[in-house]
């Protein structure tokens, strides 16, 4: 049922209706209000049985996690730039040792200088830590993705992470079908872990592997990876036919086809990069949009398939890798290694991505206008007194 | 792409156990090894008894294995109880922990409950048909015929006095040595077969030694050591064992309400108590050398200072009138040895008791061919025989300290060699292992445990009448003192190698199995040997 | 299930067997049935004592959980060494994350348990001193603080040992280890067992792998305790103290007889127990056979040291009681 909910609340909920059964939870903003909605639903009784437990950092709430899947509960988490690299350490190994644990990131910026608005900074600094990466466009497909993160990290046994913009989605309050118990109890079939901490069946899990296997165990994760670029679609098909909406999947062509420019993006942009796109478009520009659903594991055959047609590619990026650039970029280079493919560094630590500075970059663009790293909006004056 | 194993992610998830393929003996270059070192008790008993064995089973609570572990080298474990001087005592390491153990009232306890529970000694050798005379009923000759008699010979003991049991009749005064124990004691081993012939003196061995595959003598020393005092024609002067025998066969001695007893040996002290108990209102015991310098033991003196007997060290008897004695004051010279003053004092005494050690009678042997005698006593080897082929002989009449339980181990000494000596072979001693000294211990894990003190009759209870002054222990008490036991040097299976072992390599075999050692996982630290409460394990080298 | 202390006179009554004693009153250790929680084949330097402790005190959490127990550990030694690919020395349930997160993953295990019910299986967390007085301090306080259903158990070997003995937050004043070549000029910083009370949990304990008794008394009575609980268990290393490896034992019994490892437990908060010095010795005996102290006796001895250590352990004396005459009121 459709109803005006705040994106974190929408999101608390369908958390919610996917009955994790150990929720970690350390205030940050953005993502607070997610485990404070959670938080209620477990002590109001509505979500049980649930611990919800208040660790000390976020370090331990990924831990506490471990802990639970380890055990064989299904375990939930949410966090955002500071934490999530706080935590770090944690994510890698939570990947490493096959746990299906669910975390939702509300993307924000990481410092220093501090900053708490919303880009892709911090998710990105963890691409390759061996969680699948999911990005929402709109609250609507943040809330989808978490009913099926749960299905893709258990059937794959790997860890997924759902990225959400902070504030851009997390505090926006819309219209939003958040799925009901029944839809969620007919998808999403109870845990059923690869591996349990169990004193029946007793098992050492974690140990230390060293020249001799770790090459195999890295190859057998990023098999893993690779089967997901199988799952994830398939599940974001069931997902259609049960809640009758489409959502999740790897990527998102939007008028790709025959379009001679691309613009590739993640998260809620999208919705401002297709609104000037669509605006293009009447006027004749020959432009489309492929949005990634799936930036973990890359789904290189997908973004190379979507951008068969395409003369020119424009990435346009929430994070900034220093000294390098853009990093979706390189991955989209990956796919179509030939192409003219142009960085836009865009929206950091909160500047708002506008309709109005979009298409003059796109008009720029489509006229081979721009430098092959432009930053939107970027205030030369004071860059160049700076550097002066 | 499918997976190694959709359980077991592959390397990261191990099989419990699964380290049992790695055998780390391989790293080993000490390799620890079970031993049995030689407890200080065991090797301080003249009886040879195997204490620590013993005690061990008393531990148990199985009193009647014990007994029987004790019976194998004593046959007299309820009057060691009362009379051994307690060497393992001495020499038990626990006294440099705290008390040692109370060896001696466990022995007595277990000798009484055998005598109570009429436990018996079933002779299981078959009869060999040799004929093994015996002379002297004293603990010596009882012990050898007892440990003849075991090994299946045919065992005449023969002995001059109306009853056996030798200075334990009739010297050893009974408040210390109750007669019924002697009895019961001495009545066992007649019910084993051997022969008694009391009053019996032998004089003549030629006969013997023609009648009997092999004697032993083992007559004693009763000749009490005179000393030349002059004397008044009505002075009473008697001598110690002389006194004692005739008391011990019933006789009333006269000594008088003031009895002077020269001498500072135990006998000394039994004369003094005992006459005490006889109802002398004053016994004085005249030595001429001090306290420390006492030959008594320490235990005996103490008693006797109780039962209120005088004592007059750095004193000599230089007269002995009708009812006084006239004494010289001493001192010590440099080397200890006692030298008059020059001052003299006088006692009232109505008569003297001369203590001053006794002599063995060797007329039966002294025109023997080969038999040899020096300093007063006859000459043994190793095996106990005389220079005369088949002649053996032990307790006082040989050399050797003077003691019941010495005298006990020369008659099991001798048995064994006799045994041998009549099969025409030589017994061979088991190599002597190496001794368990308190260094070997790890005393820590012995719990803290003050010694039990066994009970004794109030004064006045006692030197008015010949109860016997010490009593003995209860079971739980008895219980609780053997546990007190280190076992130096043994095993006593507390599990603590076992347990300390960080590798798991101890196989643990089952109660009265002990252990062994899994060397495909020893890797050496030694641990088990360094926290071995008694000192049983030791590390052997493998390789450098 | 009562717990009684094993303390009459008897033979052998410290060792880990009696064979006079009812089986139901003989060590964990004693029984051939025991779990072998960490079994053979383990790489653990010989004498390590933190293997023997670590053996020690799971068997005896088996036992008092009807081998309903799982076990979350810390990296470290205990950790390497137990666990190389592609063999396992565990035969309990064993998990291992990371190095400073052994108490938040053994929450997360707890609530994992809770969640689903199964309130039968117990959940211990174990590391090194590092792993947790140093590093995994965060977490653990935090485990404390919600009162999860944890046994958290250190096994102190005064050092980051697998990383080649370098110091920690639990290295003794006067150590030399790879970082403080001249000897830690520090005090013992931290006392985590006094921290811990501090938090007022349930249960806190200290034990050594000197004493199996006590040990085992602790480690059986953490179980009947439901919350956060803490045993700190002392575990001489024979790499980094410099000592021979038969000495392990010997030494964690010197460290409590000098006064220099306290010995006691605490509930709620407060302490209920000491286990009184048998032997009061000073703490020169202690230092004297480890090699990470020979500098304080080399050819300029260090006398200053050795008497601000023994010091600390005249303060342990006093203020927890450990020489019956000292007791305070
Ligand atoms: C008063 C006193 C108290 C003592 N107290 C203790 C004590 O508390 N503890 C201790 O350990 N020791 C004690 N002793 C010493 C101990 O009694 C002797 O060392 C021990 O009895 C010696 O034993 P034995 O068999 O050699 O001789 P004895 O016990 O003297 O036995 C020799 C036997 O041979 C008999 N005999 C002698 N000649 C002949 C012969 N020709 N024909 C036949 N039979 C003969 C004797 O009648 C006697 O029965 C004490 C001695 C005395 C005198
Ligand atoms: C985050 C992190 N920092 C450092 C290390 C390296 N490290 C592994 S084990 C260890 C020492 C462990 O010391 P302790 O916890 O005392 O255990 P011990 O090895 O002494 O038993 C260190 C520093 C690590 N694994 N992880
Ligand atoms: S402690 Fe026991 S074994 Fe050791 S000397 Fe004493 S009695 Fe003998
Ligand atoms: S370094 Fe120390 S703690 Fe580590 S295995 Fe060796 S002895 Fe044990
Ligand atoms: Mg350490």
């Amino acid at each position: 049922m459709r109803s005006q909910i705040e994106g974190s609340r929408a999101v608390a909920e369908t958390v919610a209706r996917c009955r994790p059964e150990v929720v970690c939870a350390y205030p940050i903003s953005p993502q607070t209000h997610i485990v404070e909605a959670l938080s209620v639903l477990v002590a109001s009784g509505e979500l049980a049985p649930c611990e919800f437990v208040n660790v000390e950092s976020e370090f331990g709430a990924m831990s506490v996690a471990i802990g639970a899947s380890a055990a064989g509960a299904r375990a939930y988490t949410a966090t955002a730039s500071q934490g999530l690299l706080y935590m770090a350490e944690a994510l890698y190994n939570a990947s490493g040792l096959g746990l299906p644990i669910v975390m939702t990131v509300a993307n924000r910026a990481i410092g220093a200088p501090i900053n708490i608005w919303n880009d892709h900074s911090d998710s990105m600094s963890q691409r390759d830590s061996g969680w699948i990466q999911l990005y929402a466009e709109t609250n609507q497909e943040a809330a989808d993705l978490h009913v099926q993160a749960f299905r893709i990290a258990e059937e794959l046994s790997l860890p997924v992470m759902v990225c959400m913009d902070g504030f851009v989605l997390t505090h926006a309050v819309e219209g939003i079908d958040v799925p009901s118990q029944e839809q969620v109890d007919a998808f999403l079939p109870p845990f059923g872990p690869q591996q349990v901490l169990d004193p029946d069946d007793p098992m050492t899990i974690g140990a230390m592997v060293g020249p001799d296997a770790f090459t195999e165990v890295r190859y057998l994760a990023h098999a893993k990876h690779l089967r997901a670029l199988e799952v994830i679609p398939r599940v974001a098909d069931e997902f259609a036919t049960t809640f009758w909406r489409s959502s999740g999947g790897l990527v998102r062509p939007y008028g790709c086809l025959g379009a001679d420019t691309v613009v590739v993006a993640l998260g809620s942009v999208l919705g401002t990069v297709k609104d000037t796109v669509d605006e293009l478009r009447a006027e004749g520009v020959s432009i489309g949009v492929l949005g990634l659903t799936t930036f973990r594991p890359f789904p290189y055959d997908a973004v190379r398939a979507a951008l068969r047609g395409a003369r020119r590619v424009v990435v346009l990026e929430r994070a900034l890798a220093a000294g390098m650039g853009g990093i979706v970029t390189a991955d989209v280079c990956g796919s179509v290694p030939d192409k003219p493919i142009t960085t836009v560094i865009a929206g950091l630590g909160g500047r708002p991505v506008t309709k109005k500075s979009l298409r003059g970059l796109l008009t720029d663009a489509v006229a081979d206008r721009l430098e092959p790293l432009t930053f939107l909006d970027l205030k030369h004056d004071v860059v160049e007194r700076e550097l002066s | 792409m499918p997976e190694a194993n959709s359980h077991h992610p592959y390397a990261i998830t191990l099989d419990v156990g699964s380290s049992l393929a790695n055998k780390t003996g391989s790293w080993r270059t000490e390799r620890p090894v079970y031993l049995d070192r030689l407890p200080p008790c065991n090797d301080a008993c003249p009886a040879g008894e195997n204490v620590q064995e013993w005690v061990a089973r008393a531990e148990e609570g199985d009193y009647e294995a014990a007994w029987r572990q004790i019976m194998v080298d004593n046959p007299f474990p309820a009057i060691m109880g009362r009379v051994c001087y307690r060497p393992c005592e001495t020499a038990c390491n626990r006294a440099t922990l705290d008390e040692p153990v109370g060896i001696n009232s466990i022995e007595r306890f277990l000798g009484d409950e055998a005598i109570s529970r009429g436990w018996s000694v079933v002779v299981e050798a078959p009869p060999t048909g040799k004929n093994v005379l015996v002379v002297g009923a004293g603990p010596s000759g009882l012990s050898a015929a007892y440990h003849l008699a075991l090994r299946g010979h045919q065992v005449t003991v023969r002995d001059d006095s109306p009853e056996a049991g030798g200075m334990m009749r009739y010297g050893i005064p009974s408040y210390r040595l109750t007669r019924d124990v002697v009895d019961a004691e001495i009545q066992r081993i007649v019910e084993m077969g051997v022969r008694l012939e009391l009053g019996t003196s032998v004089t003549d061995l030629g006969d013997a030694l023609v009648d009997f595959d092999a004697v032993f003598l083992a007559v004693g020393a009763h000749v009490g050591r005179r000393a030349d005092i002059p004397a008044g024609d009505s002075a009473r002067i008697v001598d110690a064992v002389s006194m004692l025998a005739g008391l011990a066969k019933g006789e009333q001695p006269l000594l008088g309400r003031r009895v002077a007893v020269y001498g500072g040996g135990n006998t000394a002290m039994d004369v003094a108590r005992t006459a005490r108990r006889l109802g002398a209102s004053d016994a004085i015991v005249v030595y001429r050398r001090t306290r420390e310098r006492m030959p008594a033991h320490d235990i005996e003196v103490r008693e006797a200072l109780d039962e209120g007997v005088r004592m007059r060290w750095l004193s000599t008897i230089v007269y002995a009138g009708a009812d006084r004695v006239r004494i010289e004051k001493m001192r010590l010279d440099e080397s200890g040895f006692p030298q008059p003053t020059g001052e003299f004092e006088e006692l009232d005494a109505d008569s003297v008791v001369l203590a001053l050690g006794q002599q063995a009678d060797l007329a039966l042997v002294r025109d023997l061919p080969g038999v040899e005698i020096a300093d007063g006593v006859v000459q043994v080897d190793g095996r106990m025989m005389t220079g005369h082929a088949g002649l053996f002989a032990g307790g006082d009449m040989v050399p050797g300290e003077r003691t019941v339980t010495v005298a006990v181990g020369h008659g099991k000494q001798a048995a064994r060699n006799i045994d041998a000596w009549l099969r025409s072979a030589t017994y061979e001693h088991p190599e002597r292992p190496e001794l368990a000294t308190y260094d070997r211990l790890n005393t820590w894990y012995y719990a803290d445990a003050p010694a039990t003190l066994r009970p004794q009759l109030d004064v006045a209870r006692r030197i008015t009448s010949f109860d016997e002054v010490t009593q003995g222990l209860t079971a739980e008490n008895a219980l609780f003192e053997a546990r007190r036991c280190m076992s130096c040097g043994n095993c006593l299976e507390c599990d603590n190698c076992f347990g300390v072992c960080p590798d798991n390599a101890i196989i643990k075999l089952g109660p009265g199995q002990g252990y062994e050692i899994d060397l495909d996982f020893c890797k050496g630290c030694g641990l088990c040997a360094a926290e071995c409460p008694s000192g049983a394990i030791t590390m052997i080298r493998e390789r450098s | 299930m009562p717990v009684q202390r094993i303390k009459f006179y008897q033979t052998g009554s410290f060792a880990v067997g009696n064979r006079l004693l009812d089986p139901d009153q003989r060590s964990v250790q004693a029984d051939t049935e025991r779990t072998n929680s960490l079994t053979m084949g383990h790489r653990a330097c010989q004498g390590c004592g933190e293997a023997l402790g670590a053996r020690y005190v799971l068997d005896a959490v088996m036992r008092a959980t009807g081998n309903h127990a799982v076990t979350v550990n810390a990296t470290g030694c205990l950790e390497v060494f137990s666990t190389p690919f592609p063999e396992s020395s565990w035969r309990v349930p064993w998990l291992h994350s990371l190095f400073g997160n052994a108490p938040a993953v053994a929450t997360g295990v707890a609530a994992a348990l809770k969640a689903k019910g199964r309130t039968d299986v117990r959940v211990v967390g174990q590391g090194g001193d590092g792993g947790t007085v140093d590093i995994g301090l965060g977490c653990l306080s935090g485990m404390f603080e919600r009162n999860d259903d944890v046994l958290y158990v250190c096994y102190d070997n005064g050092g980051y040992m697998n990383t080649g003995v370098q110091r920690s937050g639990a290295t003794p004043h006067g150590a030399v280890t790879t970082t403080t070549p001249a000897g830690n000029s520090f005090r013992q910083g931290k006392s985590l067992p006094l921290i811990a009370m501090a938090h007022r949990i349930p249960y806190v304990a200290t034990a050594t792998v000197a004493d199996l008794r006590d040990l085992e008394y602790k480690a059986t009575r953490a179980m009947e305790f439901h919350g956060a609980r803490y045993l700190h268990v002392l575990v001489p290393c024979p790499l980094g103290w410099r000592t021979a490896s038969s000495e392990t034992i010997q030494i964690a019994r010197l460290a409590t007889e000098t006064g220099s490892f306290p010995v006691f437990e605490a509930v709620d908060g407060e302490v209920t127990d000491v286990t009184r010095i048998r032997r009061l010795r000073p703490v020169e005996d202690y230092l004297r056979p480890q090699g990470r102290f020979a500098h304080l006796f080399g050819d300029t001895p260090r006398g200053d040291v050795i008497s601000s250590i023994q010091a600390e352990a005249d303060r342990n004396i006093r203020t927890f009681g450990l020489v019956e005459t000292t007791e305070v009121s």
